[in-house]
């Protein structure tokens, strides 16, 4: 019975407060979270075909189910220290529309964790660091259970460096 | 219930373009003498459905339109009213300018609704009688091309359209284009519009050479001689074309400018002249001539949602094959529910037969993507029609093979080239009449434009019985133009070849039409670019055959796989020339760092995969070790110092764009039998990277 009453409240709270729902997952002592609706699946780490000549964090290509997805590791995206891939290593695989068209994206993570609600409201922008923190993925601050999780901007995280110029374009007319 | 209209739009207007070509065709058709009943009740027929469905669809101005039309047509029908010469004139005219209506409203633009009133004016006009002088009017209303050559010395003109070519020794005489300008612009209100098309790569530009034209207009009320004497210096350095400025040249004015240029469009109200619907179809027909940015922009719109028609009986085979497979399937998993070894035999069996499903239904599948080449070939009867009374030539088109299929990539991307091609025979290929007749050909010349396949391949020929290409004719001017060593020796074929080099032209005179040498260059550039191939073979005086050699279809490829350390890559197979070892004693380094060796009188760069790859795990990096794989990818070649040969394949290429980027070096890649990924290598891709 309370069981239930629960989760009426939660569904209740999903309608009516402007909450989002975000999937967190760890990269070392950090835990993120994108927003739930870009994340198509989650895959366990699988050897990717290199590509020649692309910064270290682009690992590679790999076959999803007749597509070539490109794998990012968010590790070294994000200057952390990198990790060995365990068979506990996750790929999260998001997809978002870039310039009029579906892009997918594997990115690799160290686990996945929670789905979280998070009220709209409550989002706070990401706190300047000047220049010693790279802020640009960063959508803004969220807490989660007195834990912080920093929401991360996946149309800007799919749009990889010099993929083409009209992609900027694109980023003016959405900022 | 409202029902949402709009997604029935796109099958509007698709239906009503093919309405439109019907038209087309079946009035170039249209014989004067005889008029076949049926033709124009098919021409009635397609016109009478698209002002039904534009009466429909609420686009109220294409239907009153076509309303017009249409009893025009009714009145032929009906035998009521001659088919007249003019009055298909009108009616082909009124055809692009249905044509630019429905294209308007597709991409959401206004109509040219001041056009669109003076045509249906030609077209009353056409209706009511038609006074023996209106009647010329729509004529050259109908037909833009023509117009063009109509000039007048008139001093009630209202401006003038000097178009100016100057050749590329202008400057060298001491002539400067801005001074005329300068002067020019003292005469009345002066609009330049300049065309860089004639300009070469930064890295062929002689600086003292002139490789610009220009447009100008010149508004406002300016006697001809008086622009006579500007030009009079530079008339023999120079083409030269002076036009008084009837507002219906306007129109063609913006499709031969830069596209970025912004031409003003303010038409004198006084003027009684009839502006032209800008034809789309001479807007596709002008590859060389830069288009106007609209119409770039409506290009890149349609090309966003596309469709296909498929034969029904396609969709039939399609699955029936389905069927088959579905029964292979669950025999398998029969086999597959209770085995037991004895059954080996009943598994293979199965697995034989679905594997030769498998390779039928990718077969059919290919197969819906085939279109009849007579997608490409249909619009060449009107081009031909309107090019060849522009040039006062006599020709006959004569299209064979227009059956044949083709990928429909192929048939999307080979049309601007054919185009070109055609227009070139036309232009240059077939003579005039005089001229044919004094050399004993008849009057009427041909051109041929014919599909057929030949192996894996598609093979489109353009072929003219004109003048043929003079070898040395070529030869000098290519010598002349500085392209080509005096004392290179040749064959027939290099001959020939040198119309493909950039900044080439034979033309004694640059027309509209052709001669500018930019064209045959992007040509070539084109048809690699689809994996084909294109080839010359001429016969001085009795005219010239321009092979066109394409894959079927580009989705899939024939592949050599190499392995470089743990990785795989497929070279394609049809750049690759033969693979060889070579010892180090065949190496030669050039500054003690590019390597070159030498194959039968050839020195060769050597590509090191694993280098340009930066592949860690590579076993050879001698190059006794390993081989070399010597391609040619786009007139380079070279050899590609790969570990190992793993084996031919067909690959079914995959874009590496969709969800990532353009990789230098990489074409696209495939997914090989063990579901990893491969790389497809692009060689002048990996030329170009190995250079940097």
């Amino acid at each position: 019975m309370t069981q239930e009453t629960d989760i009426q409240e939660e569904v209740e709270e999903t309608k009516h407060s402007n909450s989002v729902q975000f999937l967190s997952f760890t990269l070392g002592e950090e835990e993120y979270g994108v927003d739930i609706l870009s994340v198509q699946e989650i895959r366990s780490w699988e050897p990717v075909s290199r590509i020649p000549n692309v910064p270290s964090y682009e690992k590679g290509v790999v076959n999803l189910r007749g597509a070539i997805v490109p794998i990012i590791d968010l590790r070294e995206r994000f200057n952390l220290q990198h990790s060995e891939y365990t068979n506990l290593t996750v790929v999260v695989v998001l997809q978002t529309i870039l310039q009029g068209r579906s892009r997918t994206m594997g990115v690799v993570v160290d686990s996945v964790s929670d789905v979280n609600n998070v009220d709209a409201q409550l989002i706070q922008s990401a706190p300047d660091f000047g220049t010693k923190v790279s802020t640009e993925f960063i959508s803004g601050l969220a807490l989660v259970d007195e834990r912080m999780l920093i929401l991360l901007d996946v149309k800007k995280l799919l749009k990889l460096d010099g993929v083409d110029d009209a992609a900027k374009d694109d980023n003016d007319d959405e900022s | 219930m409202s029902i949402d209209m709009a997604q029935f739009h796109q099958v509007f207007f698709e239906e009503s373009f093919e309405g439109l070509d019907i038209m087309e065709s079946g009035l170039l058709n249209l014989d004067m003498g005889d008029v076949d009943s049926e033709v124009i009740n098919t021409i009635f027929r397609a016109a009478h459905s698209i002002k039904g469905g534009s009466g429909t669809f609420g686009f109220s101005a294409v239907s009153d339109y076509t309303h017009v039309m249409e009893t025009l047509l009714d009145e032929m029908r009906d035998g009521r009213r001659q088919v007249t010469q003019s009055a298909v004139d009108v009616l082909l005219g009124s055809v692009d300018c249905l044509r630019e209506m429905l294209s308007a409203i597709q991409d959401e633009n206004d109509i040219d609704e001041v056009g669109v009133a003076e045509h249906k004016k030609a077209l009353e006009v056409e209706l009511n009688g038609g006074q023996a002088n209106s009647k010329t009017v729509a004529a050259e209303a109908a037909d833009p091309v023509i117009n063009e050559v109509s000039t007048t010395t008139g001093t009630n003109a209202n401006g003038w359209k000097i178009s100016f070519c100057p050749h590329a020794d202008l400057l060298k005489t001491g002539n400067d284009p801005v001074r005329m300008f300068r002067e020019l612009s003292e005469l009345g209100d002066l609009e330049v519009i300049v065309d860089l098309q004639g300009v070469p790569q930064l890295f062929d530009l002689a600086p003292e050479e002139c490789h610009l034209s220009w447009t100008l207009i010149l508004k406002g009320d300016v006697q001809r001689e008086e622009i006579d004497d500007i030009f009079d210096w530079v008339e023999d350095e120079c083409d030269l074309s002076i036009q008084a400025l009837n507002s219906g040249e306007e129109p063609l004015n913006t499709l031969q400018s830069e596209p970025s240029s912004v031409v003003d469009q303010a038409i004198p109200a006084a003027s009684l002249a009839i502006e032209n619907p800008v034809n789309s179809e001479s807007k596709k027909d002008i590859p060389a001539v830069a288009k106007p940015a609209k119409a770039e922009e409506k290009k890149a719109k349609a090309a966003a949602s596309t469709s296909i028609r498929v034969d029904t009986g396609k969709i039939d085979t399609l699955i029936n094959m389905v069927g088959e497979l579905v029964i292979t399937q669950s025999m398998l998993s029969l086999v597959g529910e209770h085995f037991s070894p004895d059954k080996i035999d009943q598994l293979k069996n199965g697995l034989v037969q679905l594997e030769r499903h498998t390779r039928e239904l990718q077969e059919s599948v290919m197969n819906i993507r085939m279109l009849p080449i007579s997608f490409v070939f249909s619009r060449f009867p009107r081009l031909v029609h309107d090019l060849s009374s522009k040039l006062d030539k006599k020709i006959e088109l004569k299209l064979v093979g227009e059956h044949t299929e083709v990928d429909k990539t192929v048939v999307e991307l080979i049309s601007d080239p054919l185009v070109h091609l055609v227009r070139n025979s036309l232009d240059h290929g077939i003579e005039m009449p005089a001229d044919r007749i004094a050399a004993g050909k008849p009057e009427m010349g041909t051109i041929t434009l014919e599909a057929y396949h030949r192996g894996g391949n598609i093979v489109i020929e353009v072929k003219d019985d004109g003048k043929g290409l003079n070898k040395d004719f070529l030869r000098n001017k290519a010598i002349e133009k500085g392209l080509l060593d005096p004392d290179a020796v040749l064959t027939d074929k290099q001959c020939y070849e040198l119309i493909f080099m950039a900044g080439f032209s034979t033309a004694e005179k640059v027309t509209d039409v052709s001669g500018r040498g930019v064209g045959m260059d992007v040509v070539r550039r084109n048809i690699q670019s689809l994996g084909g191939n294109i080839e010359i073979t001429s016969n001085l005086g009795f005219g010239s055959t321009i092979s066109i050699n394409l894959p079927l279809t580009l989705a899939i490829l024939d592949g050599q796989s190499i392995a470089v350390g743990k990785e795989t890559f497929i070279v394609p197979l049809g750049s690759i020339i033969e693979s060889i070892k070579i010892s180090d004693k065949m190496v030669n380094r050039v500054a003690g760092k590019g390597e070159t060796f030498r194959l039968r009188d050839e020195y060769l760069p050597i590509i090191r995969i694993h280098d340009i790859f930066n592949v860690a795990s590579a076993k050879a990096t001698k190059l006794s070790e390993g081989l070399l794989v010597v391609v040619d990818g786009q007139g380079v070649r070279c050899g590609l110092f790969v570990d190992d040969l793993l084996g031919q394949q067909q690959v079914v290429i995959k874009s590496l764009e969709a969800n990532y980027r353009r990789v230098e070096g990489v074409s696209s890649a495939t997914i090989l039998g063990d579901g990893s990924v491969a790389l497809i290598l692009d060689i002048p891709g990996l030329v170009r990277l190995s250079n940097q």
